[in-house]
């Protein structure tokens, strides 16, 4: 059979990567402080004896967008948004530190501070635990002031301070739980430039235009693929018959 | 099949939840003691197709992999426990609370529920209830004959009986709190019922410990923000509509393959 044949197979299989890829980033349009993912395609010459017959596309993510996302207004004290660059450190489920750039924060029944995701968020020595309080407050360096149960608002204390970090976005990758780790289990120091607005969220930074045109173009490059796996057909139709003439 | 579909589905499933919650926080934005919900959404597992940092050949690494992520999912509808605003109703028996904290009420199943409607009534005994007849707790009792009733901002009910010159305490509302109210179980008929993740109730006289007041005469509204909502409700229909999209131009790929080959 034709070359072309696979060749165009893996092309459309392709295809279909990056438009998972595409619909994801559409299915996470409302998730809070979400990361567009982004595709690439990067064409790999199949190696053999002889010359390089074939170059097959390969579909990578090559990364995540890591531009902001709108800030929208919620007026919950536990609600925060991360203004510019930098990351919340959180706790991963297997304990490790990761950063995620969603600021839905709640407490948990013993005081401690997760995520909407349900991950830890880590202040200065491990995780942030809050005590029972009247009112609290997330300052714009990430410092909780809180006023104790039973005490008025003169005895305002620092509970703790949620650590932000701001590492080179180049070395974060996005894992399995769609939470960013640095490459190699390293860990990110606190960075006192990282500023958050409390009582507003992040939401996606999804640039929906652009994700329905990509959806369009991988749409019609499919059917081109598609075309040529027909081509092939036809080609090899028109041989067969042209033997069967002879 | 191709995963892009049922990605796209779980991105419709999700609009549909918050929908849902849009919904009710509308339908309720009358309602006294209402407190707003809202959807919170996370993204599902990321797949790994290709593993980064994987070789390809002896001596050469590929420098990106590929994670497919899976689509998004709705982990928790939460409540916004901020003050709705106090509205003035002349009833003596209706009370607000200005601040933290729920009234404790007695279920019909022996249980304690939690609510801060404070659209109370008088039974045929006498005794304070809520609108449904749950009795709110600790028991308190109006005598036969009361000619004026007064709650104080600390919780005592006064009520004044005839030929007497000065009101006689008859007892004393009390509010509960908790660590994490945004914990609490919203069980409909504005009550709400402890959980783990509430932590206990702790008990306590309005106005002292952190609690809130008690403002007689007057109701706390709903916290629906009702421009909000709206605003929610565009964000979503559209959301909706964009993943829709998707799945038609999944099904639109595998139509033209299933015609052209």
């Amino acid at each position: 059979m034709d070359e072309m044949i696979y060749t165009a197979m893996t092309g459309a299989i392709q295809t279909e990567y990056a438009q998972a890829i595409n619909s994801n980033n559409l299915a996470n349009i409302s998730t809070t402080g979400f990361r567009a993912d982004l595709h690439s395609f990067s064409s790999i010459p199949i190696e053999g004896p002889g010359v390089e017959s074939r170059v097959n596309a390969v579909v990578d993510s090559y990364g995540t967008d890591f531009a902001q996302g709108p800030i929208m207004n919620t007026g919950r004290d536990l609600d925060i948004a991360i203004r510019g660059e930098g990351f919340i450190a959180v706790q991963a489920a297997d304990g490790t530190e990761a950063y995620t750039r969603a600021g839905d924060l709640r407490v948990e029944p013993g005081g401690l501070l997760s995520t909407g995701g349900g991950y830890l968020v880590m202040g200065d020595g491990g995780p942030v635990a809050l005590p029972p309080n009247v009112s609290l407050l997330v300052g714009g360096d990430g410092t909780i002031s809180v006023q104790p149960l039973g005490q008025g608002p003169e005895t305002l204390t620092i509970a703790d301070r949620i650590k932000l970090v701001n590492p080179d976005p180049a070395l974060l990758d996005k894992g399995v739980d769609g939470l960013f780790y640095l490459e190699e289990g390293a860990i990110a120091d606190a960075d006192a430039g990282v500023k958050v607005t409390a009582g507003a969220l992040e939401q996606s930074n999804v640039n929906t235009a652009m994700t329905l045109v990509n959806m369009i173009e991988l749409a019609r490059q499919y059917e081109m693929q598609v075309n040529i796996i027909k081509t092939a057909e036809e080609n090899a139709d028109a041989a067969a018959q042209m033997m069967s003439l002879g | 099949m191709t995963q892009a579909l049922w990605i796209a589905k779980t991105g419709l499933d999700a609009q549909q939840t918050r929908m849902a919650v849009v919904s009710n926080n509308l339908a309720n934005v009358n309602t006294t003691g209402f407190k707003q919900g809202r959807a919170v959404f996370e993204d599902l597992l990321y797949q790994t197709v290709r593993q980064s940092g994987g070789s390809s050949s002896e001596d050469t690494l590929l420098p990106t992999g590929m994670n497919l992520g899976t689509g998004v999912r709705v982990v928790a509808t939460e409540k916004l426990h901020t003050q709705g605003s106090v509205l003035n109703t002349e009833q003596a028996l209706d009370v607000a609370i200005n601040g933290r904290g729920f009234l404790q009420i007695l279920k019909p199943d022996g249980g304690l529920a939690y609510t801060r409607d404070g659209a109370l009534k008088m039974n045929d005994q006498g005794e304070l209830v809520t609108s449904s007849g749950y009795i709110v707790q600790p028991g308190i009792s109006i005598p036969d004959g009361a000619q004026s009733i007064t709650i104080g901002s600390d919780g005592i009910v006064s009520v004044k009986l005839p030929n007497q010159t000065s009101p006689s305490q008859v007892g004393s509302l009390e509010l509960a709190d908790f660590i994490n109210p945004v914990g609490l179980q919203a069980i409909g008929e504005n009550l709400y019922v402890e959980t783990a993740a509430s932590g206990p109730a702790q008990s306590g006289t309005p106005g002292l410990t952190g609690l809130g007041t008690i403002v007689q005469g007057a109701l706390e509204g709903s916290n629906v923000n009702v421009v909000a909502e709206l605003v929610n409700m565009i964000e979503t229909q559209r959301a909706y509509e964009m993943n829709s999209k998707a799945i038609s131009t999944n099904d639109q790929m595998m139509q033209y393959i299933n015609q052209n080959l």
